[in-house]
């Protein structure tokens, strides 16, 4: 990927967190910084991922980022951009309600948070995946969703539409002597949104799986995204109409088992992210912790070079913790990566000893005390 | 501040749509320092209105004729029925200029999440037009959320025994659309694109 990359030159917190004001200069593509468990790396990633649309890389309620005893919060950074530097900030609006957050884009109110997506987009890993493939499939799907929402912002809806219809059939069939004309209605609109779901969570696997492929996340195991879901196979073998028919019937001879279950068996709810070694074809639930990290680590760089193409500018990467887990060999493949790629790196650790392959190429800074000091540069080896 | 008819008047208009406390309390403001103009004027208007309109027996429009200016209007394509979901849509409609047949006003969709069965919408009257005789078609604009489709589902399993056109408005109404917020061009165009169930 060659894109320009998306720089960030300053951050400014206020009352966010347990930051009550910082201002951060960073200087270099690569910072790494370290600090206690608890002493707010990950709050510091957080408010860069609050500025990009979305709900941040913890999903946080709005009201929780204000630090303790304050109402109001504000997060601002400045970022150097291939068409000029631009100014983005969030936070609670003046004097508004605690669970409300507003965006500036240069001062003025953004038309959409989708206007943002033009000019800032940020990927990242938290250690919260490191569980992805102990956990259920709705944490998979969810990522999965993610993904794909990044690229195609009308993915939310569609599959809002479809969650709604599920919900709607459920509470029909819930009642009793249901209206089977309106079930009809419903399981239309789960047919139609589902397949839609589906189809863009299978472009996704298949874009990315191409990326990576042709070295997007080298050096590292190129890492085999898939989809575990009837529609998906529908989808493959044959038109889209198709699958709809399919699903439509499948959930009207699915009613009293339904009924009976309180859910649906059959429907984009039910789809699982599977991922394995493209080279081994292990999968990932049966791969050690490492290797899952390290799959992990290649599919969030691929998404990265997808977003590179489709937005023209290389994403922000928060990594947090993402040498947790790694053994030297793939600490080091991740330090080549990150060399390699044009992208702003954010990384954090808890030791900054680890991250020391990449000294004279990365700044280092120490997280404490609610503030950050730059660490003493040590010697390229 | 004020005294309680004061506080009765920002509290009534602090209700309506669109309005806020903030803005209720400087409309009242405005009515009551233009006592001639503005205040007296709105509240004749209002106490004609509440006695004059009413709901259209047929349709279900709302004006002071019963049945409604729209459907006693003898230029209009009596054949085709257009059902919305509420009067806001038909307004809408009718603002855009690009229909000219009648109007069923529904009053809701149905909604198993809300609440809203078949027997609370208008739908009796509907099939009674239809029976009457005369209609060939029924267009069904009933907005692009979950709930407005699988209404309009529903709705032509209803109405295909009378072997009626049915066709459904939905092309470039953006999911979760509401049809009262669009602009004409979107809707006259929606309109035109309407598809055959
Ligand atoms: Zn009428």
């Amino acid at each position: 990927m060659s894109a320009p990359a998306l720089r960030l030159t300053r951050l400014t917190l206020s009352h966010f967190r347990n930051y009550p004001t910082l201002t951060w200069r960073p200087g270099a593509r690569i910072l790494v910084l370290s600090g206690a468990n608890g002493s707010g790396k990950t709050n510091l990633l957080e408010a860069v991922s609050l500025l990009v649309p979305g709900r941040g890389l913890r999903g946080a309620r709005i009201a929780d980022l204000a630090a303790h005893g304050s109402a109001e919060w504000a997060v601002a950074g400045r970022f150097a951009t291939p068409g000029g530097e631009i100014d983005i900030g969030t936070g609670t609006p003046p004097g508004g309600p605690p669970d409300r957050r507003v965006f500036r884009l240069d001062g003025a109110a953004p038309r959409s948070q989708a206007a943002l997506s033009a000019h800032v987009a940020a990927v990242w890993l938290t250690p919260q995946m490191d569980r992805l493939f102990q956990e259920g499939a709705a944490g998979r799907r969810r990522f999965l969703d993610r993904l794909v929402f990044a690229l195609e912002p009308g993915h939310a809806g569609e599959v809002a539409a479809h969650d709604t219809a599920m919900a709607s059939r459920n509470r029909l069939l819930g009642g009793g002597g249901a209206d089977a004309a309106w079930l009809a209605g419903l399981e239309d609109a789960m047919a139609r949104h589902g397949v839609a779901v589906t189809a863009a969570r299978l472009a996704l696997a298949r874009r990315l799986n191409a990326a990576l492929a042709t070295g997007a996340a080298a050096p590292f195991p190129v890492a085999l995204l898939g989809l575990r879901c009837p529609i998906a196979e529908r989808l493959g073998a044959g038109p889209a109409l198709d699958a709809e028919e399919w699903l439509r019937r499948s959930l009207a001879a699915g009613r009293t088992r339904d009924a009976a279950a309180g859910s649906a068996a059959t429907g984009a709810h039910r789809a699982d992210m599977t991922l394995a070694d493209a080279a081994s074809l292990q999968p990932a639930g049966q791969a050690s912790t490492g290797q899952q990290k390290a799959l992990l680590i290649g599919v969030v760089l691929g998404h990265a070079a997808l977003l590179a193409e489709a937005r023209g500018f290389a994403p922000l990467l928060l990594l947090d913790e993402p040498a947790v887990h790694l053994d030297a060999a793939r600490r080091a493949a991740l330090f080549a990566a990150l060399a390699r790629l044009p992208a702003q790196a954010l990384l954090t650790g808890t030791d900054a000893e680890v991250f020391q392959p990449l000294a004279g190429r990365a700044e280092f800074w120490q997280v404490a005390d609610n503030t950050l000091a730059r660490a003493a540069e040590a010697a390229p080896e | 501040m004020g005294g309680p008819e004061v506080e009765r008047l920002i509290a009534l208009l602090a209700r309506l749509p669109g309005l806020g406390p903030r803005s209720a309390r400087r409309a009242a403001l405005r009515l009551l320092q233009q006592p001639q103009t503005r205040l007296l004027p709105l509240a004749a208007a209002l106490n004609e209105a509440a006695r004059a309109v009413r709901t259209c027996q047929l349709c279900g429009n709302l004006d002071s004729a019963d049945p409604c200016t729209l459907c006693a209007d003898p230029r209009r394509d009596r054949g085709i029925v257009c059902v919305v979901e509420g009067v806001g849509d038909l307004w809408a409609l009718e603002r855009a200029g690009v229909f000219r047949g009648l109007y069923h006003v529904l009053g809701g969709t149905l909604s198993a999440l809300a609440g809203t069965r078949p027997e609370d919408l208008a739908t009796e009257p509907l099939l009674a037009r239809l029976r009457a005789g005369g209609i060939v078609e029924v267009i069904l604009a009933l907005g692009a959320t979950v709930d407005g489709a699988a209404t309009a589902h529903w709705l032509t399993e209803r109405l295909s025994p009378f072997g009626v056109a049915i066709s459904r408005v939905g092309q470039g109404v953006p999911i979760g659309g509401a049809l009262d917020v669009l602009d004409d061009g979107t809707l006259a165009a929606a309109l035109r694109g309407r598809r055959p169930f």
